[in-house]
């Protein structure tokens, strides 16, 4: 009954397929929830109608692509729209793994910090490319703030290099935490009520009422946390896109 | 039983799963080729699609707008002309009946006018004939009072009297 809260995260593997050097390469959950995201967003968008007036599934595909679009032109501008492809992959991607995290039984990709890894290096790699061929070297200018007093100008942009450096870090870290502590959380509270019924009996029962109310309210937060931080992270994704289209703030 | 305390005990000393680095190259493996592939149709199939079925609907807005600003105007432009077409013809049905009946006005006058002249011809004769007819029996008043004066006369003093003498009496008696 009271199941480790953190079994939920074990990567199974499903079959060996080969091995990459010393690197085993397996079918594991983790790969057949992401396979299914591909299936389900592609699909989702491919299945939509293609009508005047929508439909549901062709509502929710128009809903999420002007919600991306506006995202994006808002904080990279026009210019910004050439990575709306990307854009609209990362946002759609994680939305979707985090929503699949949330059925019962299902695993949470994002709770693994080389995923989310992985997608923040992927961001930051596009934006320092990117931003290195279309601005050259001004793209450095990102460290080197204008208006600032030369006297602090070291000082600036040793925090410059120091944000600029972090970005990778808290884009990963934050996506991985908040994916992990709340299914961590709702498992906690979860097991709270099997524990309580199993050593109180019917008193644990009604005991169990505290949390088993608790969960519900966790489960509502869940969502709401899978949603955002699908969108902050593309919101953030989207500003620095936008410091490589147009540095030197 | 056993098998289940020997893989909780092997999960128990396994690190943290997200930190079991010999899951990581399988994990990456799986990312990059679902991401790329996400991407590649999205950016190439999917979006493109998307995008081309809220563009068509925008134009479609928008010319849908404009007909119906272009029906406007012209129903306006209808309406107008309709207006003016009536005040038109009330304008010209007015003149119509104004001009119709001073024409009409204008020959009753005549018509009146030719009817007085004549009846003040009529009239002019009836007057001139009373007037002869007037003097003629004002003649024959004469003729009758002489004779008449002189019988009288002749009847009270049984001699006639002179003509001339009756007649001068009659005309200062009639005059």
């Amino acid at each position: 009954m009271a199941a480790d809260p953190i079994a939920q995260f074990q990567i199974k593997k499903i079959m060996t397929l080969g091995h990459i050097g010393p690197y085993e390469i397996a079918l594991t959950n983790s790969a057949v929830f992401m396979i299914a995201a591909v299936i389900f967003i592609v699909g989702g968008i491919m299945l939509a109608g293609r009508n005047v007036i929508p439909g549901r599934v062709q509502s929710l595909a128009e809903i999420t692509y002007e919600f991306v679009a506006g995202t994006v032109r808002s904080t990279a501008g026009n210019e910004g729209m050439k990575f709306f492809p990307l854009v609209f992959s990362l946002f759609t991607f994680i939305l979707v793994l985090n929503m699949f995290g949330m059925i019962p039984g299902f695993f949470t990709v994002m709770s693994h910090i080389a995923i989310t890894g992985a997608l923040a290096a992927l961001v930051i790699l596009t934006v320092i490319i990117y931003g290195i061929y279309k601005n050259g070297f001004k793209f450095f200018k990102l460290f080197w703030p204008s208006g600032v007093p030369m006297f602090v100008m070291p000082l600036i942009v040793v925090i410059e290099i120091l944000s600029f450096l972090s970005r990778p870090l808290s884009l990963s870290v934050r996506l991985f935490a908040n994916m992990l502590a709340g299914h961590i959380t709702l498992k906690v509270f979860a097991s709270f009520i099997g524990l309580l019924a199993t050593s109180l009996g019917v008193a644990g029962w009604l005991v169990g009422i505290l949390p088993f109310s608790m969960l519900i309210a966790l489960t509502a937060l869940e969502f709401l946390v899978a949603f955002l931080q699908a969108y902050v992270f593309t919101i953030l994704t989207c500003l620095y896109l936008n410091d490589a289209i147009h540095p030197g703030h | 039983m056993a098998t289940n305390t020997t893989t909780q005990s092997q999960t128990a000393k396994a690190p943290f799963p997200p930190f079991q680095g010999e899951t990581f190259p399988s994990q990456i493996f799986w990312l990059v080729l679902c991401f790329v592939a996400l991407y590649v149709l999205l950016s190439r199939v999917a979006l493109p699609r998307l995008g081309g079925v809220i563009a068509a609907r925008n134009a479609k807005i928008e010319n849908d707008l404009e007909t119906a600003n272009r029906a406007k105007n012209e129903s306006e432009a209808a309406q107008a002309s309709y207006e003016k077409a009536l005040a038109d013809a009330r304008a010209k049905a007015q003149a119509l009946a104004s001009e119709s009946q001073a024409k009409a006005a204008a020959e009753a006058d005549a018509q009146r006018k030719q009817l007085e002249a004549g009846l003040k011809t009529k009239l002019d004769a009836a007057e001139a004939q009373i007037a002869s007819t007037k003097t003629a029996a004002m003649s024959n008043v004469r003729g009758i009072a002489v004779d008449t004066a002189g019988l009288i006369v002749e009847r009270l003093t049984g001699k006639a009297p002179a003509k001339q003498s009756v007649e001068r009496a009659v005309d200062a008696a009639l005059h």
